[in-house]
C-alpha cells in the first residue's frame, strides 16, 4: 500500500464528495446531527458547480423538492437520521410509485425518538426497508468506513438511476462524524466491485421538458404511460413489476466481502461500523490460532441471500454483532436451518460494540 | 394577447369531470384552460401540479405535463420542478385542506419567493373525504367533525401568503369573469404567486350551511377579506437570487481533502487511546486534531472522535484520539491509556472512562483536578513555568505539547508541522508560540 499520503477526512465529506462525483446536482435537506455535515457540504459545493442546494423547512419539504426536481431532470440527494426518515417515509412511497431515482443517506443515531442525541446506532435497518406503505423493496447499502462511504455513495447513484428507485446509504454517527487518516489511494481507487450497468431497468426517466413529450407523474395507480387507472389487472401487473424489478436482480445488487477461513465452524457476520470491530476481533482470534470466518454485508437490502448462503459451508454457528436488538439477525435466521446456532452481540447503550465483546461471544 | 396555440388545454377525451353537479372545481379548471390559451403557451411549457382531494383529480383533465403527489406537499414538488428547469411554467392546484396540512410549505414558499403559481381551490371543507372542517371553515359551521358548530378561527390563506412575503397575492371567486386574466398575471409574475379562489362544494358545505354564492359573497364582506389583487412586489424570486449565489460560488474552489504526507517516523508498536477532556471554548477538539495529524505525519494511523453537548458554547468538550501503527478498526474508547483532565466539566464527563483505567494507564490533570476516582497513575500537567501565562487561553495546545514530550509517540517537530499544515496561518502563529515554551 502506498501509504505515504494520507487524508484526514470524515464520513460526511466522503459522502458529499461521492455524491458530487456521481453527478448529483440537486440536494435538499434539513439539519440533524449526525447528518448535518452532509447538508453543509452539499449546500456549499453545489452552487459552485451550477447545481442547487437548499435547506427545506422540514424533511418532508426537502424530499418533496428532490422528487420534484428529479422529474425535471435533476440527479437528487438528501440525508437525515432516524427522526427525519419518519418524515421522509410517505414521500419514499411516492418515489417508489413514480419510479424516481433518489439517493437518501440515513446517518443513524440511537433512538427511539430523540434518543441519546447523539450516539451511534444501527437501529433503522428494518425501518429503511419497511418505511413505505405497501412494503415495496428498496436498496440499502452500508459502508463500514470512510473510503467505502465515498465509493458506495457513487454506487448508490448508479443503482438509483438503473432501478429508478430510492437507494439508501445506511451509515451512522461514528462513520459520519469521526475524522480518520485514510490512505489517499483508497479514496481515489475504485474498489474491485462488479460494475452496475448504465441502462435502466425498464424505461428511463423522461423528465419534463419544453417541447419534450408530455408526461404525467402520479402517486396514484397508473398505466405505464402515467395515466391514472383503477383497472385491477393493470394495477396488479404494475405493482408486481415494481417489486420484481429489484427482487429479480438481487444478484446484481448484492455486495459482500467474505473473509473465509477453511475449516472454520463459526462465521461472524456484520455490517456498517460494527464490521470493523468484527474485523479486529477475527484478526485477534486467528492470531491466537482459532479458525473463524467473517462476512461483511454492504448491500443490506435486498438481502444478498445467495452470497450469504455461499459462506455457510461447514458453519455451525453465526455470530451477528449489530447496534440494535437483532434486526439483521432475524433476517439471517430466516435463511438458515436450525442446525446453525445464531448468536447476537447487541448494544443500544451509546457505545460501539467492541472487538472484545465479539471475542467473548466466540468463546461462548 | 398571445397567438393561441390550442383552443383548449382540457383533455376532452377525459370529460365529463367527475365533480358533483354545481361543484366549482370545474369552473376554475375552465378558467385555467382559458388563461393558458390567452397566454399562448405550448402544453409542454406547463406543468400542473395537483394536491390531493377532489381538486387533486384535476391533473388528468389537462393536456400539459402533470404531477400528482401527496396531500399538502404539492408546493414542494412544484418548487423542485421549477428550480431544476426554470423554462417550465409551474402551476399548483391545491385545496383548503392541502393548505392546512401543508401550511408550512405554503408560507415558506412565499418567503423563498419561489417562482410557482398556486391556485387555491378554497371550498371551506374537505370535499373528498366527506365534508369535514378545514382550516378555512367559517366559525359556527356545521360539518361531520363540528356537529355543534366549528369554534376555530378560519385561516386567511391569501393573508398568510401576503405577510410571508409572497410576490403576487390575490383573492378571487370561481365566479369571477376576470379569473383567466388574474391567473395569467400570477403565472407571469417572477416569484411566488397565489390566488385564493373561493368556491362552493355543493355536496357538503353548501347544503349543510346554506352557503350559496350570495352567502359566500356576504361572508367575504363580513370578514373584510376583499377580493382582487392584494399584493404585488418586485422582490427577486428564488430563481433570480440563487443565480447570484451560483455566480459568486462559482468563483470559489471546490472542496478538496486535507492530505498529509509522512515526513517523520515513530516507534509506536501498539495502539494508544487518548482522551482529552475539557470545557467548551478550550479548543479541546482542535488539540485532538493536532495530535492525530502529527501522528499521521509520522506514518501512524489515527481516528479522532468529538463529543460535546448540544449547547456547544457551554459544558464539556471531549476529544478521543486513537493512534496506531496499523489502520484503526475500532475507534471507540472504553478504557483510555491516557486521559488528560483539562477542566472540571470534562473530568465529570469522562468519569466513567477514568474509573475504568488501570495502574499502567495515566491520568494527567490540570491544577485542582488531581483526585479522579481511578486506579490509574495520576500526574499533574507540569507545564514549563514560562507557559503559565498561556493557561487561560491555550491550555489544550499546551496539553498536546506536553503529551508529545511525555509520551514520545512522535517527534515534537511533527506536532509543529501539524500546526503549520492544518491550522489557519494566524492561529498557527499563536500555537507555534505556545509550543515554543517546551523548547526553551
Ligand atoms: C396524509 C394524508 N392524510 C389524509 C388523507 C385523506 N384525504 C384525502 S383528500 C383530503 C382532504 C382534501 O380536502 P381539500 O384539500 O380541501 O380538497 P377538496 O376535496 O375539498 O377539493 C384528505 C384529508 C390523505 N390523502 N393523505
Ligand atoms: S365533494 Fe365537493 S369538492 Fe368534491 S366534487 Fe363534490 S362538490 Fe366538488
Ligand atoms: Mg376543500
Amino acid at each position: 500500500m502506498n501509504n505515504n499520503r494520507r487524508e484526514m477526512v470524515d464520513g460526511a465529506a466522503a459522502i458529499a464528495r461521492g455524491a458530487l462525483d456521481a453527478g448529483c446536482d440537486f440536494y435538499a435537506g434539513y439539519p440533524i446531527t449526525p447528518a448535518s455535515g452532509i447538508l453543509t457540504h452539499m449546500l456549499r459545493e453545489l452552487p459552485k458547480v451550477g447545481g442547487i442546494g437548499l435547506q427545506g423547512e422540514d424533511e418532508i419539504s426537502s424530499i418533496g423538492h428532490c422528487i420534484g426536481a428529479a422529474t425535471s431532470g435533476a440527479t437528487v440527494f438528501t440525508a437525515s437520521s432516524g427522526p427525519g426518515l419518519s418524515l421522509y417515509s410517505e414521500n419514499i412511497g411516492l418515489a417508489i410509485m413514480m419510479e424516481i431515482p433518489l439517493v437518501i443517506t440515513i446517518s443513524q443515531r440511537l433512538g427511539p425518538s430523540t434518543g441519546a442525541a447523539t450516539a451511534s446506532a444501527q437501529g433503522d435497518i428494518q425501518f429503511m426497508r419497511w418505511c413505505n406503505s405497501g412494503g415495496y423493496p428498496v436498496i440499502v447499502l452500508s459502508p463500514t468506513n470512510i473510503p467505502e462511504s465515498y465509493h458506495l455513495t457513487k454506487r448508490a447513484f448508479k443503482l438509483a438511476k438503473r432501478f429508478r428507485s430510492p437507494v439508501f446509504i445506511a451509515t451512522d454517527k461514528e462513520t459520519v462524524m469521526t475524522t480518520e487518516s485514510v490512505a489517499e489511494t483508497e479514496m481515489i481507487d475504485a474498489p474491485d466491485w462488479p460494475e452496475i450497468p448504465d441502462e435502466p431497468v425498464g424505461k428511463p426517466l423522461d423528465p419534463y421538458q419544453v417541447n419534450g413529450t408530455i408526461h404525467h407523474y402520479t402517486g396514484s395507480s397508473h398505466t405505464e404511460e402515467g395515466h391514472i387507472t383503477k383497472d385491477p389487472d393493470i394495477i396488479a401487473v404494475f405493482n408486481e413489476r415494481l417489486k420484481n424489478k429489484i427482487e429479480s436482480r438481487v444478484d446484481e445488487i448484492s455486495l459482500v466481502k467474505p473473509d473465509l477461513d477453511i475449516g472454520a465452524e463459526t462465521l461472524v457476520l456484520s455490517y456498517g461500523v460494527t464490521a470493523r470491530s468484527m474485523e479486529a476481533a477475527v484478526a485477534q482470534l486467528r492470531s491466537s490460532g482459532e479458525k473463524v470466518s467473517a462476512l461483511t454485508v454492504f448491500s443490506l437490502w435486498p438481502i444478498p441471500e445467495k452470497k450469504i448462503l455461499d459462506c455457510l459451508k461447514g458453519i455451525k454457528r453465526i455470530i451477528i454483532p449489530e447496534m440494535n436488538h437483532g434486526q439483521y439477525r432475524h433476517e439471517i435466521q430466516r435463511l438458515t436451518n436450525s442446525d446453525i446456532d445464531l448468536v447476537g452481540v447487541n448494544r443500544v447503550d451509546t457505545f460501539l460494540i467492541t472487538p472484545e465483546e465479539i471475542m467473548e461471544a466466540y468463546h461462548g | 394577447m398571445a397567438e393561441p396555440v390550442l383552443d383548449t388545454y382540457i383533455a376532452e377525451e377525459n370529460l365529463p369531470y367527475e365533480f358533483c353537479p354545481g361543484c366549482s372545481h370545474g369552473k376554475v379548471l375552465g378558467a385555467l384552460s382559458d388563461s393558458l390559451k390567452q397566454q399562448g403557451l405550448d402544453p409542454t411549457e406547463v406543468v400542473i401540479v395537483t394536491d390531493i382531494g377532489c381538486v387533486g383529480l384535476s391533473d388528468k383533465y389537462f393536456v400539459t405535463h402533470a404531477f400528482h403527489g401527496l396531500h399538502g406537499r404539492a408546493i414542494t414538488y412544484a418548487s423542485g420542478i421549477k428550480m431544476q428547469n426554470p423554462a417550465l411554467k409551474v402551476v399548483v392546484l391545491i385545496g383548503d385542506g392541502g393548505c392546512g396540512i401543508g401550511g408550512h410549505h405554503l408560507l415558506n414558499a412565499a418567503r423563498m419567493n419561489t417562482d410557482v403559481a398556486v391556485l387555491v381551490f378554497n371550498n371551506f371543507n374537505f370535499g373528498m373525504t366527506g365534508g369535514q372542517h378545514s382550516v378555512t371553515t367559517p366559525m359556527d359551521s356545521i360539518t361531520p367533525t363540528t356537529s355543534l358548530g366549528s369554534t376555530d378561527a378560519p385561516m386567511d390563506i391569501a393573508g398568510t401568503a401576503k405577510v410571508n412575503g409572497g410576490g403576487f397575492i390575490a383573492r378571487s371567486t370561481a365566479f369571477d369573469k376576470d379569473l383567466p386574466d388574474m391567473i395569467a398575471k400570477a403565472m407571469n409574475h417572477d416569484g411566488f404567486s397565489l390566488i385564493d379562489i373561493w368556491e362552493l362544494c355543493t355536496a357538503y358545505y353548501v347544503v349543510r350551511n346554506d352557503f350559496g354564492r350570495k352567502e359566500m359573497m356576504g361572508y367575504m364582506d363580513s370578514m373584510n377579506m376583499e377580493s382582487g389583487l392584494l399584493q404585488e412586489t418586485d422582490r427577486p424570486s428564488f430563481q433570480t437570487s440563487y443565480k447570484h449565489i451560483q455566480t459568486q460560488a462559482g468563483e470559489q474552489k471546490p472542496m478538496s481533502g486535507l492530505v498529509l504526507e509522512t515526513k517523520f517516523s515513530s516507534d509506536l508498536d501498539k495502539p494508544i487511546r487518548i482522551v482529552l477532556a475539557g470545557a467548551a471554548g478550550q479548543k479541546v477538539v482542535s488539540a485532538g486534531n493536532l495530535l492525530a495529524s502529527a501522528a499521521t505525519l509520522s506514518g501512524l494511523w489515527t481516528s479522532r472522535r468529538a463529543d460535546f453537548p448540544i449547547t456547544i458554547q457551554t459544558g464539556f468538550s471531549v476529544a478521543e484520539v486513537v493512534i496506531s501503527p496499523e489502520p484503526v478498526l475500532y475507534s471507540g474508547i472504553m478504557k483510555p491509556d491516557v486521559a488528560v483532565l483539562i477542566a472540571p466539566e470534562g473530568k465529570a464527563k469522562i468519569a466513567r472512562l477514568t474509573k475504568a483505567m488501570e495502574e499502567t494507564d495515566t491520568v494527567y490533570y490540570a491544577d485542582g483536578l488531581g483526585d479522579a476516582d481511578s486506579d490509574a497513575t495520576q500526574l499533574p500537567l507540569n507545564f514549563p513555568d514560562s507557559a503559565k501565562k498561556e493557561l487561560r487561553k491555550n491550555i489544550s495546545v499546551l496539553a498536546a505539547g506536553y503529551l508529545t514530550k511525555q509520551l514520545s509517540l512522535f517527534p515534537f517537530e511533527a506536532l509543529k508541522e501539524a500546526v503549520r499544515q492544518i491550522q489557519k496561518p494566524k492561529i498557527a502563529e499563536i500555537n507555534l508560540g505556545v509550543l515554543a515554551h517546551f523548547e526553551d
